[in-house]
């Protein structure tokens, strides 16, 4: 395997970077990990919140079924073991977001053990080959509630509607040595979520964060002692943190200094890291199984079910469109990188098939090609994102049909394409009511040929002179004189006989 | 001629009511009456009078209508460990003073569902945390009992349930609901002259109940009778989605299944439990409960739980961990006590809320808790424990495949004086010496009175069963009930 060749340059010679990633992953489900309060984001200050949420006075945690198998069917989609006995711990600190005062995880007797993921090489990042990176486990959480500080003077006000809310830490083996690498994990896991479902991957919404450890050493050496950036909450100030962490640590080392193990926190206007706390002072958190709670034991069964319902995933896709669609490399991976963008082509390609009465590779390319460039192109103009496009896939399919039946050409489709994005019409409309159609009429398109010729002797002298690029030219002509709507199938036969 | 309703057991007054014989409202306003005279007791922490007879005009109007409940005219005490909706519930703690739930515990519920009625909130010891009462925060139960050599001196009612215990035992309640975690139904009833029972974990749902310990708090009840723990117990018992302990079982028919003809029943009694030093009047008893339960037809056989003497020590390892877990809700962020000095940061406002809320010795046993969780000690104190609590398991497991039930003492000695005992908590700890095991092996477990120590005090009998085998412990309890002829009452002095 070609590994990375990203190096910290210090003043002692070249230091490998190693980077392990803890990424708190918000449970899609609709309950809280051990209540039946609600989940959803933006709501008013403590308005979700159930007496367990709050900690009351003998109030009692039962595992929500949902949030559970949400974590079985990513440990799944990673080719994790899945532990059929598991048990919750409770880590036990004080502070004014966690009711409880302890917060119920799983540190000896994780749902989900190890697993791997695939990031895919990417000459361009510095990622030379494709590289497994292996994922330790995966355990099932409560989160804490949120404290806010601007809402007084001089007091602290608590929001508790995300206590209780259920987290997956999906935890990395140190197997990254780039920034890069790095990123297209984090971009690859939250990819796998979002196929599963089991995670929206907003970070902007604090529903996936990443705890970024970092350690440098010199390649071959034994790993260093690494620092825990908290809480980094995107791929950009993951990579930030990560290049600006390994370069302190070298120049730490470089300047006869030590690294401690310690927490840090990112600055994301500074792009720096600050330490938090040392190990010393870091909390005994007195770990022990949540008397609360019976071991969490999984039928095959459930299992199973958990299999059955996954999606076909990412790398399986993608295997897919190159083989069976017979899409580029290139395109494969771009069209599966998102499942929205996945949901949305495929969307395209059955309705196509469907309308044009062809398999789906046979219009696998023509949608390819029409999502990642016309349709791309003009949301990008537009500042709109597949979620909100103005075009279905339907109608995006049904104006590919029109150019794959000659209704239309090429560029025709592209004038239509420019009116769907701002109406309601169906292509075919719209051509109809625009008078689009194309014309197979080989007396029109006859007479059209025979006129640019004349108009254009000379030409017609240096092309018979052996000048033949300038057939393109006649073509152009012809077509712009019959407002592209001339089939160009018949425009170069014709003009092929008529230039002899 | 009309009886003393309030000398009436919890079957007396539910079949009395049904027959006619009186309304529940005469019985409500009875207990009422008795509640209220006996203050000196300090057995209430809340009286709730008008709850009692809210329900027994209920329960009056039912009959009238002919739409009985299990319970319709029964009035009862709650231990003021259960949270009440709508009424004050403390765990006698400052802490939580004044703190009124929103909830119901389910317990509870299903006891008003049932038609009782509540004529108030019981006393305990804090968070259900000692054995003599001394530790409530609104100060101790004092127990109507008194020894017989003209001391006069205030005697322990025995804890944590001290106030149900002495409610009954005194008739201000015909019955009450208690909470055990290392024997807190078992001894106070066993100092009191009474009955109590813890089942089998699991059985009744802890959602509500204040925690202590959460693998071994289990709510049981307590009355003057075997029959009535069963009637409470069919009540109190069943399964709860809300407690993931919970068990999900039926709940068998307790009353209607209660036989005191032990005929082909094997009796075992412990060696290990005979210690040294064992006090006399204990042992007496001992020997009498072994000959009438051969009377009543069982043969008795002896038994080994070698693991007995790590029990005390194991609890007081496990317990303590888990309550140092469970109390840190209890920080003045969002209920009960804040103390908020001035320029306080959120530490200092942690810090002084807990000094002032928490007794002494709730404070040490979360010190202990937090100490044996520790980096570094984890495995020397709390994995040992849980090893040393298997064992244990296994050793009543091997024991009941010779025997059906277990009979020991409840209490290594009759009621001890208030004060006694109280800078000493190793002394104290020790009176749960016997009750314990069964604590650590979730096992039902019941004391019934056996007897009178020299000085006129109450002494009670320990019957332990396998899991689930509630009536196997009532049925051999009643045998020994029947036997003992228990008619003790303490006189009134309060």
């Amino acid at each position: 395997m070609t590994e990375t060749t990203y190096r910290i340059r210090g003043a002692t010679g070249d230091w490998e970077v190693v980077i392990g990633l803890e990424v708190h992953a918000q449970v899609v489900s609709k309950a809280k990990l051990f209540s039946g309060a609600a989940t959803a984001f933006g709501a008013e200050p403590n308005t979700q919140v159930s007496l367990v949420d709050a900690a009351m006075p003998g109030m009692l945690p039962v595992p929500n079924r949902e949030c559970i198998r949400q974590a079985v069917r990513t440990g799944l989609a990673i080719n994790a073991q899945i532990n059929k006995w598991s048990r919750f711990d409770r880590k036990n600190y004080f502070y004014a977001d966690l009711p409880q005062g302890y917060q119920i995880s799983q540190l000896y007797h994780p749902l989900v053990g190890e697993g791997s993921l695939l990031i895919e090489a990417d000459e361009k990042a510095g990622i030379p080959a494709d590289k497994e990176i292996g994922i330790e486990r995966i355990h099932v959480e409560q989160d804490a509630g949120k404290l806010m500080h601007d809402q007084h003077p001089t007091r602290s006000y608590v929001d508790l509607n995300r206590s209780g809310v259920a987290l997956m830490e999906i935890v990395s083996r140190p197997d990254m040595r780039s920034p890069a690498e790095a990123g297209a994990y984090l971009r690859k896991l939250r990819a796998i979520l979002r196929y599963v479902g089991s995670c929206d991957g907003n970070m902007e919404e604090g529903s996936m964060r990443a705890d970024v450890n970092v350690s440098v050493r010199k390649p071959g050496d034994e790993f260093g002692t690494r620092t825990e950036t908290k809480n980094v909450n995107s791929v950009r100030f993951v990579m930030q943190a990560i290049e600006y962490e390994a370069q302190r640590q070298v120049d730490v080392i470089e300047g006869g200094g030590r690294i401690v193990q310690e927490t840090r926190l990112f600055n994301p206007d500074t792009g720096t890291t600050r330490s938090m706390r040392s190990k010393e002072d870091a909390h005994d958190y007195r770990y022990f199984p949540d008397p609360d709670l019976l071991p969490l034991e999984l039928e095959d069964s459930f299992i199973e079910d958990c299999l059955h319902s996954l999606p076909e995933l990412p790398d399986a896709k993608r295997k897919r469109y190159v083989e069976v669609l017979g899409l580029s490399d290139y395109n494969a991976r771009v069209l599966t990188a998102e499942a929205e963008t996945a949901r949305w082509f495929e969307a395209l390609l059955a309705e196509g098939a469907r309308i044009q009465k062809k398999s789906e590779g046979e219009v696998a390319k023509a949608s390819a090609n029409w999502l990642l460039s016309e349709l791309y192109g003009a949301l990008n103009r537009i500042g709109k994102t597949l979620e909100d496009s103005p075009v279905s896939p339907e109608r995006g399919a049904e104006l590919l049909a029109l150019v794959a039946d000659g209704t239309i050409s090429g560029s025709i489709a592209k004038q239509v394409f420019e009116i769907m994005l701002e109406s309601e019409d169906s292509p075919a409309k719209i051509v109809e009511d625009k008078g689009l159609k194309q014309t197979t009429d080989t007396g029109a398109i006859e007479a059209v040929v025979a006129k640019i010729l004349a108009d254009n002797a000379d030409k017609v002298e240096q092309y018979k002179g052996g000048k033949e690029a300038l057939f393109g030219f006649f073509v152009g002509q012809t077509m712009k004189a019959m407002q592209g709507k001339a089939n160009p199938g018949i425009v170069n036969e014709l003009l092929k006989k008529a230039l002899g | 001629m009309m009886t003393d309703l309030t000398n009436l057991t919890v079957a007396q007054i539910r079949d009395g009511f049904r027959a006619g014989d009186f309304s529940a409202r005469e019985v409500a306003e009875a207990f009422n009456a008795n509640v209220a005279a006996a203050k000196a007791l300090n057995a209430f922490i809340v009286e709730t009078p008008e709850h009692a007879l809210a329900a027994a005009d209920q329960a009056d109007k039912d009959r009238a209508a002919g739409a009985l409940k299990p319970l319709s005219g029964v009035p009862i005490g709650m231990k003021d460990l259960f949270c009440t909706d709508g009424v004050q519930t403390t765990a006698a703690s400052h802490m939580l003073e004044g703190f009124t739930p929103t909830y119901e515990s389910t317990v509870s519920q299903k006891l008003w569902d049932a038609g009782a009625g509540m004529l108030g909130k019981l006393n305990l010891d804090q968070f259900a945390m000692g054995s003599s009462n001394e530790t409530s925060y609104f100060g101790n139960v004092v127990s109507p009992w008194r020894r017989n050599d003209g001391s006069n001196a205030a005697l322990a009612p025995g804890g944590s349930s001290g106030g149900s215990s002495a409610a009954i035992a005194a008739r201000l309640c015909p019955a009450a609901t208690g909470t055990d975690t290392g024997g807190s139904i078992r001894q106070p009833a066993a100092f009191t002259g009474i009955s109590g029972i813890k089942p089998t974990y699991g059985r009744c749902s802890r959602w509500g109940i204040i925690a202590f310990a959460s693998s071994l708090d289990q709510a049981g009840p307590m009355a003057q009778d075997v029959r009535d723990c069963a009637i409470l117990l069919e009540n109190m018992a069943g399964y709860d989605p809300k407690d993931s302990t919970s068990l999900a079982r039926p709940v068998p028919a307790w009353e209607a299944g209660l036989s005191s003809d032990l005929k082909g029943k094997k009796i075992g009694v412990p060696k290990e439990y005979r210690v040294e030093g064992l006090d006399a009047d204990v042992a007496r008893v001992w020997d009498d409960g072994i000959a009438w339960l051969k009377d009543a037809g069982a043969e008795i056989v002896e038994v080994s739980l070698p693991h007995s003497k790590y029990a005390l020590p194991a609890y007081y390892i496990i317990a303590p961990a888990e309550a140092s877990s469970n109390l840190a809700r209890y920080d003045g962020v969002r209920y009960g006590l804040r103390d908020l000095p001035d320029g306080a940061n959120l530490q200092d406002m942690y810090a002084a809320t807990r000094a002032a809320g928490f007794g002494p010795e709730v404070k040490r046993r979360i010190i202990i808790g937090t100490y044996v969780l520790s980096a570094g000690f984890y495995d020397a104190y709390y994995t040992q424990a849980q090893k040393v609590r298997t064992l244990i398991a296994q050793d009543f497991a091997k024991a009941f495949e010779a025997c059906d039930v277990i009979l020991a003492p409840t209490a290594p000695s009759a009621a001890f004086a208030l004060g006694e005992n109280v800078d000493d908590p190793l002394k104290m700890y020790l009176n749960d010496v016997f009750a314990v095991p069964a604590s650590l092996a979730g096992l039902p477990a019941m004391s019934v009175p056996g007897g009178l120590s020299k000085d006129g005090l109450p002494l009670g009998l320990q019957i332990i069963g396998p899991a689930f085998d509630e009536q196997s412990v009532l049925n051999t309890g009643l045998a020994l009930e029947e036997r003992a002829g228990f008619t003790a009452r303490p006189d009134k002095w309060w």
